[in-house]
């Protein structure tokens, strides 16, 4: 690839054009001057921050970007320093990365592939952004990370759950700090059997999209496992709105446990409209009827208010952690702006985080000398234990928190409380596992 | 010219001479300035102005001219966008045989849809027209997923076969959509002074095409073809008492403007291989309508300014952040500063759909012809200026 | 046979929501003829009285509590609610409890000052334009009351519970000598009598007043009832208003239903103008008809066993039923000659 694609506009600082006119333009691609895409050569760093802003998930994006904007300031030395004073490895020193004071860009991906993508070519085009991060749904976690394949930036996932993304679609320029539908089946399933038995009617209802396949295909296979029945796998709409067509006919099915592989608002309302039909108070087959959330967003729980009661779910991470880096970023985020963070801003906030300490550990931002530094990296101190970003599909493995919806609880933030924290190996699959065959993470690419 | 009369030809080279200058027009800003927030030059958004543009031109063919308002005309841009993917997975990362196939495969939608839908007219047709757009997203996100990719929208892939093309390129990623070798990601850039002006070969290609696509359309609106089409719309009933099918004619204009929409979404996926099932949704149709409403309704030009207002928006007011804005009113006294940018902060960055909406409502309530109108008075008054000089050519019809 | 009977019930439920926004959004189109794409907005906005309502009566002071620390680790302040302190415990917790049927006396004149509002500030110039002019314009309000809504209570949904006394569901089993049990939640049951009330009210306002009449001769001929020297537009602002007050009450009561939040106008707004379109332009009892039979054949779609002969129809039930119903009777269910078919 001689000819290249994105030129970077920091590249004017440098290019020692005076006089202006059209007398002597100078008109070059940006291979014959940069050695990757919008390599930055002046004082600064230019990050794209990627979010939604409008939307159903717009609290979460503007959540993620208050933990993005925590980080820049933490890294060009601001603050309290948050999670860089507990993260295992001391690179980051508070002067930016590489010496480079760090900037962002932001910009709305509207939950939509293609505004996605159309604002993560903006940044990139435009901005001379040098890596993309956020998101708050998989699909456009994919698309973004293809993207970003093409033009040769380093993708930094934010929140997206489906097995996928480090899965069949996963790219050589992608890494995914969050967690994925197989390991929350993975650390549901002995907690499930603990509590509820291993002789159990599951129904699941599922919505229907990929990230809702491969969640219900996860929990399914990890349910059954254990000696539990699937009775049906219902499929819902997900422009859903109202779930009572689905919900109703659980209570005959003889089903005595709900799994709901819902997120965000469909969650919210399944959870409700489940709640409304008084399926927990139900005793089936001598058995209290149980509902299930294998996705837990602690923002998004709060619009089912006291419905998430005593259900059990698995999260990424959340504030309540005792942990000292937990503890670390908690009183950061929360003197910055008074609410404890989300477990999207603590994954942005990581992945912002790993990638700093990468560029400083490669000593470049070549896009192959970050994935080089990444791959196989082993590290402590972000909030979730010891941690692995595994080379071959860029995924971190870390434990996962099995999570229950707080009885009483204390504030309008404590909504979920920590049941078990499930190993990191309990969780762990080969690369080659058949939920995530498929599909190739390709070769690193630099761009120009 | 070119069988255009004088007005119309004007008309052309104003557009043509806009659309190639794009990257300086879009530029204005030095790109060290502050405000260079508002350039618009870069080659994804230039790719889109035009794109939407030739989307908005072929809505207008049928909208302008007929009257039938589609609230489905998403489903056309989609489905032209998964034939050009499909082409990219199986034959060859060449756009051309890829725009082919979306034209072909949208014109053939937009008559199956067209004949059914046509059978009714107002707003009986419109939401017949919805429903299948609404059909159409819904079982793509969901049971067509094999064909595809459901939500995650359908990209190529490395182990696509492309049997006249290569599965891997050499540098071990997926080959990129060109014309015969030309890339059309490839950008050059050219530095003068303090600005940085981008031409990127796949703007080039969609800006040529959405200058074919006008010129037809203008050739359309001026045809006999295109009198009758206006004819149905001042009064159908009429025309049918003159023993006159009408059918056949708004047909014709439905699946041409079927066709527009699929060309548009094939070019959409060779500026970027991907295709994703909301751009089928019933959100997206509504923005075609937006659009031509807000440039102005059946006029040639208006469309295609309507296309450009909301894609700017979209895309670079959704951008400015606090951050940005502090540095805007840096200058000002802190005090003043901060209540600056608390000011402004709604209207920007995530608040960017309210400050579309207002401009909406300020731009239909003060503009009943949408901004070609705006454009005309500001012609006007400027015209009147230089001494009553005869009009400036009106760009509207 | 149970399995049925629950669908078709849960459908008069679904349908009386979509019954109650179409007859609205037809009131509007009727007489005014007006293609209001503000319409969901209105619902939606009524739902947020219910959530201001609820935001109110739960407004509180702050007491620092020694004994207890928050996430910090500072001292917690702990908020008691204004309404406690003044009436008393009991009452002020009751007053939270019922905040949503509360929520109904301050949203109909809310909604009926909006409807006057709008009519007169905005849609009144536009009677005369042409219908897409009309979209532009209430489409571009609908952005902007969302938006306002967004900046103040976020995008996420904002939980509204019902009065505790509806918690819970009601067994339909035994009472119809099923073996099996047919529960249903009665906040939907509450729901279904609701919209059935306001249905009611509003065709026998229309039918049995002189008012009705008016508005009803309107409909039907405009300009006759105006060369009658009768003040049409007077009328008609009214009309706007109680349109408002109708879909804004929709809302309220949908709110402990499904949390409240910004754009959720918008996810009714399309599925309203089908209903409104396959009842037929310009009738009210087609709107209320549609608008049931939509709701019940969504539900009954979505039974499984329907699922798994035909995939994906819950999906696309509403717009396949749609178009096979505008291709028989070209004017929908009872749709009148002549009305928005230019």
């Amino acid at each position: 690839m001689s000819n290249s694609n994105f030129t970077r506009r920091g590249m004017l600082k440098t290019s020692a054009i005076a006089g202006a006119g059209f007398a002597a333009p100078t008109i070059f691609t940006a291979s014959s001057a940069a050695a990757y895409t919008n390599e930055p050569t002046g004082s600064s760093v230019t990050l794209g921050f990627n979010v939604p802003q409008s939307g159903p998930y717009a609290d979460e994006g503007a959540d993620e970007l208050r933990a993005y904007e925590l980080a820049v300031e933490h890294l060009n030395g601001g603050g309290d320093g948050g999670m860089m004073n507990t993260f295992s490895s001391k690179e980051l020193t508070g002067n930016g990365i590489l010496g480079k004071k760090v900037e962002y860009v932001t910009g709305d991906t509207q939950t939509k592939s293609d505004a996605a993508r159309a604002s993560a070519k903006s940044m990139i085009e435009k901005d001379g952004a040098v890596m993309i991060t956020g998101g708050s749904s998989s699909g456009v976690a994919i698309a973004v990370q293809g993207l970003c394949q093409e033009a040769g930036v380093i993708f930094m996932a934010g929140l997206t759950h489906s097995n996928d993304t480090t899965g069949k679609d996963k790219k050589a320029n992608g890494f995914r700090h969050f967690f994925n539908g197989y390991m929350s089946a993975a650390a549901l399933a002995p907690v499930l059997e603990a509590r509820y038995g291993n002789d159990r009617n599951a129904y699941h209802l599922t919505a229907d999209y990929t990230w809702g396949w491969t969640q219900e295909e996860s929990i399914a296979a990890a349910t059954e496992a254990m000696g539990w029945n699937t009775v049906n796998k219902v499929r819902t709409p997900l422009a859903s709105t109202d779930f009572s067509s689905y919900i109703a006919p659980v209570l005959n099915s003889g089903a005595d446990v709900l799994v709901l592989n819902h997120y965000g608002g469909n969650m919210v309302n399944s959870l409700t409209n489940a709640v409304q039909f008084g399926l927990r108070e139900k005793v089936i087959n001598n058995k209290n009827f149980e509902i299930v959330v294998p996705l837990f967003s602690r923002l998004m729980a709060r619009g089912a208010g006291e419905n998430v009661k005593g259900i059990l779910g698995s999260t990424n991470w959340h504030w309540s952690l005792q942990d000292e880096a937990s503890k670390a970023f908690v009183k950061s985020f929360g003197t910055k702006y008074g609410f404890p963070p989300s477990q999207a801003a603590h994954t942005v906030y990581c992945q912002t985080l790993l990638y700093a300490d990468a560029a400083q550990r490669a000593g470049t931002f070549n896009p192959c000398g970050i994935a080089e530094a990444l791959e196989g990296y082993e590290f402590d101190g972000l909030g979730n234990g010891k941690t692995l970003y595994r080379a071959d599909d860029h995924q971190c493995f870390k434990d996962v928190l099995v999570v229950r919806g707080k009885e009483n609880p204390t504030s309008e933030f404590d909504l979920l409380e920590v049941v078990e924290v499930t190993p990191v190996d309990q969780v762990m699959y080969a690369p080659d596992h058949p939920m995530f065959a498929g599909g190739a993470l390709g070769t690193c690419n630099p761009g120009a | 010219m070119f069988g255009l009369n004088k007005k119309d030809t004007t008309l052309f080279i104003i557009v043509a001479a806009m659309t190639l200058l794009a990257p300086f027009i879009l530029n204005p800003f030095p790109t060290d300035s502050a405000l260079a927030q508002f350039n618009a030059g870069y080659p994804d958004l230039m790719q889109r102005f035009v794109i939407f543009g030739i989307l908005a031109i072929g809505f207008n063919i049928l909208f302008g001219l007929t009257g039938y308002l589609s609230f489905g005309h998403a489903a056309f841009l989609g489905v032209g966008s998964y034939s050009a993917v499909w082409m990219f997975k199986l034959l060859s990362m060449n756009i051309i045989p890829a725009i082919i196939l979306s034209v072909i495969i949208a014109g053939l939608f937009a008559l199956v849809i067209g004949y059914v839908s046509l059978r009714r007219s107002g707003i009986y047709f419109s939401i017949l027209t919805l429903a299948f757009a609404q059909m159409s997203f819904n079982l793509a996100y969901s049971v067509l997923t094999p064909i595809t990719n459901g939500e995650t929208g359908l990209q190529i892939t490395l182990d696509d076969p492309r049997v006249l093309g290569v599965s891997v390129a050499e540098n071990g990623n997926p080959p990129v959509t060109n014309l015969f070798g030309l890339e059309m990601r490839e950008t050059f850039t050219l530095d003068l002074g303090a600005w940085a002006f981008q031409f990127n070969i796949g703007f080039y290609v969609c800006a040529l095409i959405m200058l074919a696509a006008f010129y037809v359309s203008v050739r359309i609106f001026r045809s006999p073809f295109g009198l009758m089409l206006r004819a149905v719309k001042s009064n159908q009933h009429r025309m049918n008492y003159t023993g006159l099918s009408t059918r056949p004619y708004t047909l014709a204009a439905f699946v041409i403007s079927g066709m527009y929409a699929g060309l548009a979404g094939g070019l959409m996926a060779s500026m970027d291989p991907l295709a994703g099932a909301e751009r089928m949704q019933w959100t997206a149709s509504g923005e075609i309508v937006l659009m031509t409403i807000l440039g102005g309704a059946g006029t040639l030009l208006g469309p295609v300014l309507g296309a450009g207002f909301i894609k700017y928006f979209e895309n670079i007011f959704s951008k400015i952040n606090d951050n940005i804005l502090h540095t805007w009113f840096a200058i000002m006294p802190d005090g003043l500063e901060d209540l600056l940018v608390t000011i402004v902060h709604p209207f920007v960055g995530k608040g960017w759909h309210l400050t579309l909406g207002l401009l909406f409502m300020l731009v239909v309530t003060f503009l009943p012809g949408g901004l070609v109108e705006g454009g005309q008075r500001i012609a006007k008054a400027l015209s009147r200026k230089k001494k009553d000089e005869p009009k400036t050519p009106d760009a509207s019809e | 046979m149970d399995a049925i009977l629950l669908q078709i019930l849960n459908g008069l439920d679904k349908g009386s929501a979509y019954a109650l926004i179409a007859l609205g959004l037809t009131l509007i189109f009727g007489t005014l003829g007006v293609v209001n794409f503000a319409h969901g907005a209105l619902f939606m906005v009524g739902a947020f009285v219910a959530v201001t309502v609820q935001r109110l009566f739960n407004w509180s002071f702050e007491t620092v509590d020694p004994t207890k620390t928050d996430f910090l680790g500072n001292p917690a302040k702990v908020k008691t609610p204004y309404v406690e302190s003044w009436f008393g415990p009991e009452v002020g917790a009751a007053m939270i409890d019922w905040s949503v049927p509360l929520a109904i006396l301050f949203a109909i004149p809310i909604m009926i000052v909006v409807g006057f509002v709008m009519e007169r500030g905005l849609i009144k110039h536009f009677y005369k334009r042409p219908h897409a002019d009309q979209i532009l314009v209430t489409f571009g309000l609908a952005i902007v009351v969302q938006e306002i809504v967004k900046a103040y209570y976020g995008a996420n949904p904002i939980p509204t519970p019902a009065p505790d006394v509806f918690k819970g569901s009601f067994d339909f089993g035994p009472l119809l000598g099923l073996d099996t049990s047919l529960a249903y939640p009665y906040w939907r049951l509450v729901y279904f009598g609701f919209s059935a009330a306001i249905i009611g009210a509003v065709f026998a306002f229309l039918q049995f007043t002189t008012f009705g009449l008016v508005v009803r001769a309107g409909m039907a001929d405009r300009e006759t009832v105006g060369l009658l020297g009768i003040n049409i537009d007077k009328k008609f602002t009214i009309m706007f208003g109680i349109a408002a007050a109708v879909a804004g009450l929709a809302g309220v009561m949908y709110a402990p239903i499904n949390s409240p939040n910004y754009h959720m106008g918008m996810d009714f707004l399309v599925l309203s103008f089908v209903v409104v379109v396959v009842g037929g332009m310009g009738s009210l009892p087609g709107a209320v008809l549609a608008g049931f039979m939509l709701g019940i054949l969504e539900s009954i779609a979505s039974m499984n066993v329907i699922k798994e002969l035909i995939p994906g129809i819950d999906q696309i039930i509403i717009y396949v039923v749609a178009i096979l119903i505008l291709l028989t009777r070209p004017r929908g269910l009872m749709g009148r000659k002549g009305v928005m078919e230019d």
